[in-house]
C-alpha cells in the first residue's frame, strides 16, 4: 500500500464519517422501520361464517387506512403494506398463521381476529414476538382480563359492553323478565354470565335458568316452545352468526312476538340483519360500537368504503380501519415500528375518529374504551334507504360502556 | 317459579320432535333404500340434502320460482345428479371393497360443499341464504295444547306421505318386488331377464331424491348453507344403525322416534340433546347388533 493510497483512505474515511454520521443520527431521530416498511397483518376469516362481516372487507379497510395515512402524512419516510390471511376461525390455525406472518412475512402488527378462541391464540403468539395486536372482531373479555397481554389491545367491543348495554337498556325499558339461551362454548357462556348480571343489576329477573344449546345448532324449536310455556317478556339469545340467524328465523316462525315475547340479542352484526331482512328483527334491541349511518362523519367514511369495496361497511370493518389508523399514527409518533416503542405511545392515548368517539386506551389493561350505542332495529317500512337498520336509543359514554378497571383481572 | 318440565310441556316436545323426526326419517329412508339395493353407504347423503335446499334457493334467484315448483323440481334435479354420479363414478367401485365407496362419497361431499360455498359467495355474496316460507303456510295455528307454526305441520305431513309411498311401492307393488329381488339375489334376477343395473340407478335416484326433498323442506326453517347437511347426516347414520341397515320400515319408525327422543332430551337436559341418540345407538349395538328392525345377516 502506497503512502498516497493510505492518505486517500484516511481522507475518504474522514469524509464518510463527516457525512454519514449526522445522516445516521438524523435517521434515528426521524424514523426507524424494520425492513423500511410498516406491514399490517389482517388476520381474519376469509372463507367461513364471519367472512362477510370481516374477511376481505377488513383487508380493504386496512388498505384504506394505509392509503389515507400516507396521504395525510406526506413526510412519512416509510412505506405501508397490508396483507390479509385466513385463520378459518380456528385457534390452532390462528396460532400458526400469526407466527408465520410475523416470522416470514415480517408483519409489524396484527388486526381483526374474529372468533374469541382464535383471537386469544394469536394474542399469545404476538406476545412472545412483541408484536402489537388489535383485536376488533373477537369478543371475549378474557383479552383484557386473565389472558391480557402487554402487546394486545381490545378494540371496538366485548361481551361486557354488549351485556351492559343491551341487558340494562332492555330491562330499564320494561323487559324485566328474561329467558336466555346461549351457545355452549367460551363466548356464549361468558356472554350469558355478563347478561344475567346486567339484568339483575337493573332489577330484572330470569324466569328460568338459562339454557346452554349445542354449538353449532340449527333447530331451536325446543327452546322457543319452552319460552312459549314460560312467557317471559324477553327471549334473550346469545347466539352469534348463523346460529343467531336460525334462532331469529324460528322466533318469527313460532310467532313469539305476537305472543308478547320480545327479542333480546347479545351480539348483532349488520350481516345478520341482511340475512333475514330487518322485519324479522324489528323491535329488537342491541348494542353496537358503530353503524354506517350514525352521523355525517360516519356516512362520509362509509360512502368511501362502499365506493372502494362495493358494499356498505360493517362495524367490524370500520373498526379495523380505525384500529389500523390508530396504530399507524402511533408508529409516526414513536418514529419506529418497534413493538415496545409503539405500545408505549399507545398507552394512555386519547383520540376521536369517525369510529371511536371519546376514545381512550387504558394503560392498565389495554381496553380501548369508546362511546357505544344501544339501538333498536327498525321495521323495513321505516327504513329511509337500503341498509338503514337502526334507531339510536342511547349513547353510552366510553367511561360507562366497558368493564370498570377495578373489576379487571389483568396483570401484564 | 314452576318448573317447565311438566306433562304438557313434554307432550309439546314429543309433538315438536316429530318435525326433526321427519327429516331423519326422509334421510334415513333414502339411505336404507340405497343400502338395501346397492349395499353401499352413501356418505354424500347430507351433501345432497344440502343440494336440495340450495337448488330451491337458486331456482328462486334465477327463475323466480317459488316454493311449490321447487318442492317438485329440486328433488328431481338432485335425483338426476345422483343418477349421473352413480353411473359415472359409483358403479365402477361395486366390485371393490366398501371402503372405496366410502372414500369416494366422502370426497364428493367435500367437493359439493365447497362448490356450493363458492357459488353462494361469488354469485350471491352470502354464506348463508334466506329462504322464505310460502305465504300459504306462514303463521301459527293454535292446536289447543301448543301454538305451532303451520309450516312445520306441513313438513310432518309431507314427510309421512313420502315415507308411506316409498314403503308401499317397495313392499306392495311389482316394481318393489323386482327391487327386492335384485337386492336378494342379483344373479337370479338377471337370469329372469331383468336389467338389474338399470334398477340400481333408478333406486339410487329415488334414495337421493328423498334427501333432496328433505333439503327443500328444510330451506324455510333452517338457513341454506353449504354445511347444513354435515351435522344432520351424523345423526341420520345413527338412526340407520339403530333402525337396522337397509330396513325400510325400521328407518321410518326410528327416524321419527329419534326426533322425538332428541326433542324431549333437549327439553329435560339440554346438554344431553346431541349425545342421547348416540347413547341409544351404543345400547342397540350391544343388545341387538343388527338394529331394532334389522335381521341378522344369516337370516337374510
Amino acid at each position: 500500500m502506497t503512502r498516497s493510497n493510505i492518505k486517500t483512505l484516511i481522507a475518504s474515511a474522514a469524509l464518510a464519517s463527516l457525512t454519514a454520521l449526522p445522516v445516521g443520527s438524523a435517521l434515528a431521530q426521524t424514523l426507524k422501520l424494520s425492513n423500511n416498511v410498516v406491514k399490517l397483518g389482517v388476520l381474519t376469516d376469509l372463507s367461513g361464517v364471519y367472512s362477510e362481516l370481516s374477511g376481505q372487507g377488513s383487508v380493504k379497510a386496512a388498505q384504506m387506512a394505509a392509503q389515507d395515512f400516507m396521504a395525510q402524512n406526506k413526510s412519512f419516510a416509510g412505506k405501508v403494506q397490508v396483507i390479509g390471511v385466513d385463520h378459518q376461525n380456528k385457534a390452532d390455525v390462528a396460532s400458526n398463521k400469526a407466527a408465520e406472518m410475523i416470522e416470514r412475512q415480517n408483519v409489524d402488527m396484527l388486526v381483526d381476529m374474529p372468533t374469541s378462541s382464535a383471537a386469544l391464540a394469536a394474542s399469545e403468539i404476538a406476545k412472545t414476538k412483541k408484536i402489537p395486536t388489535f383485536v376488533v372482531t373477537g369478543a371475549t373479555t378474557a383479552l383484557t382480563n386473565e389472558k391480557c397481554s402487554k402487546y394486545t389491545f381490545h378494540y371496538a367491543y366485548d361481551n361486557y359492553m354488549l351485556a351492559n348495554g343491551t341487558g340494562s337498556a332492555v330491562t330499564k325499558r320494561g323487559g324485566t323478565s328474561w329467558y336466555i339461551i346461549y351457545p355452549n362454548y367460551a363466548f356464549g357462556q361468558d356472554l350469558n354470565r355478563q347478561m344475567t348480571a346486567a339484568i339483575q343489576e337493573n332489577k330484572g329477573k330470569l324466569v328460568a335458568p338459562s339454557d346452554a344449546t349445542p354449538f353449532p345448532n340449527t333447530d331451536f324449536s325446543t327452546y322457543l316452545l319452552k319460552a312459549q310455556t314460560l312467557k317471559p317478556k324477553i327471549f334473550g339469545t346469545m347466539q352469534a352468526g348463523n346460529d343467531l340467524v336460525n334462532v331469529v328465523k324460528q322466533y318469527n316462525e313460532f310467532g313469539l312476538r305476537q305472543q308478547g315475547i320480545s327479542l333480546g340479542i347479545g351480539l348483532l352484526f349488520e350481516t345478520d340483519v341482511a340475512a333475514l331482512g330487518q322485519d324479522a328483527f324489528a323491535g329488537a334491541i342491541a348494542t353496537l360500537p358503530w353503524y354506517w349511518n350514525l352521523d355525517q362523519r360516519s356516512r362520509d367514511w362509509a360512502a368511501r368504503f362502499e365506493k372502494a369495496f362495493g358494499k356498505k361497511p360493517t362495524w367490524a370493518q370500520a373498526g379495523v380501519y380505525s384500529a389500523s389508523m390508530t396504530y399507524l399514527q402511533a408508529v409516526a409518533r414513536a418514529k419506529s415500528d418497534n413493538g415496545d416503542a409503539v405500545v408505549k405511545t399507545l398507552e394512555g392515548y386519547r383520540f376521536s375518529d369517525f369510529f371511536a368517539r371519546s376514545a381512550y386506551i387504558r394503560p392498565q389493561d389495554h381496553r380501548v374504551i369508546l362511546d357505544v350505542y344501544t339501538v333498536q332495529i327498525k321495521p323495513k317500512a321505516q327504513a329511509k334507504e337500503n341498509g338503514d337498520y337502526f334507531t339510536k336509543i342511547a349513547t353510552i359514554p366510553a367511561a360507562k360502556a366497558f368493564m370498570p378497571l377495578a373489576e379487571s383481572k389483568c396483570k401484564f | 317459579m314452576p318448573a317447565p318440565v311438566n306433562a304438557q310441556f313434554l307432550l309439546i316436545q314429543v309433538f315438536n320432535g316429530l318435525v326433526n323426526g321427519a327429516f331423519y326419517a326422509l334421510l334415513s329412508l333414502g339411505l336404507a333404500v340405497i343400502f338395501g339395493m346397492l349395499r353401499i353407504v352413501n356418505f354424500m347423503h347430507g351433501a345432497l340434502y344440502m343440494l336440495g335446499a340450495f337448488v330451491a334457493f337458486a331456482l328462486g334467484q334465477m327463475f323466480g320460482l317459488g316454493f311449490w315448483p321447487s318442492l317438485l323440481l329440486a328433488p328431481l334435479m338432485v335425483a338426476a345428479v345422483g343418477m349421473i354420479l352413480e353411473r359415472t363414478l359409483l358403479s365402477r367401485l361395486y366390485s371393490l371393497e366398501p371402503s372405496y365407496n366410502l372414500l369416494l362419497t366422502f370426497g364428493l361431499t367435500l367437493l359439493t360443499q365447497d362448490l356450493v360455498k363458492q357459488v353462494m359467495l361469488s354469485k350471491y355474496a352470502v354464506s348463508s341464504a334466506p329462504y322464505t316460507t310460502p305465504s300459504e303456510l306462514t303463521g301459527v295455528v293454535n292446536l289447543g295444547f301448543v301454538v305451532f307454526p303451520k309450516y312445520r305441520l306441513f313438513v310432518i305431513g309431507v314427510a309421512l306421505l313420502a315415507c308411506l309411498i316409498t314403503w308401499f311401492i317397495i313392499e306392495k307393488t311389482r316394481v318393489g318386488a323386482i327391487i327386492r329381488a335384485s337386492t336378494e339375489n342379483p344373479v337370479v334376477t338377471r337370469s329372469l331377464g331383468i336389467d338389474v343395473s338399470k334398477w340400481v340407478t333408478g333406486v339410487f335416484g329415488v334414495g337421493v331424491g328423498l334427501a333432496g326433498l328433505a333439503g327443500v323442506l328444510a330451506a324455510p326453517i333452517y338457513s341454506v348453507e353449504p354445511y347444513m347437511g354435515a351435522e344432520l347426516i351424523i345423526t341420520t347414520f345413527a338412526v340407520v344403525v339403530i333402525g337396522g341397515m337397509g330396513s325400510i320400515l325400521g328407518s321410518i319408525v326410528t327416524g321419527f322416534a329419534v326426533g322425538v327422543l332428541a326433542a324431549v332430551g333437549a327439553a329435560v337436559y339440554p346438554p344431553m340433546a346431541n349425545t342421547l341418540v348416540f347413547v341409544l345407538m351404543a345400547v342397540v349395538l350391544l343388545v341387538r347388533p343388527a338394529g331394532l328392525f334389522g335381521l341378522p345377516d344369516g337370516a337374510r
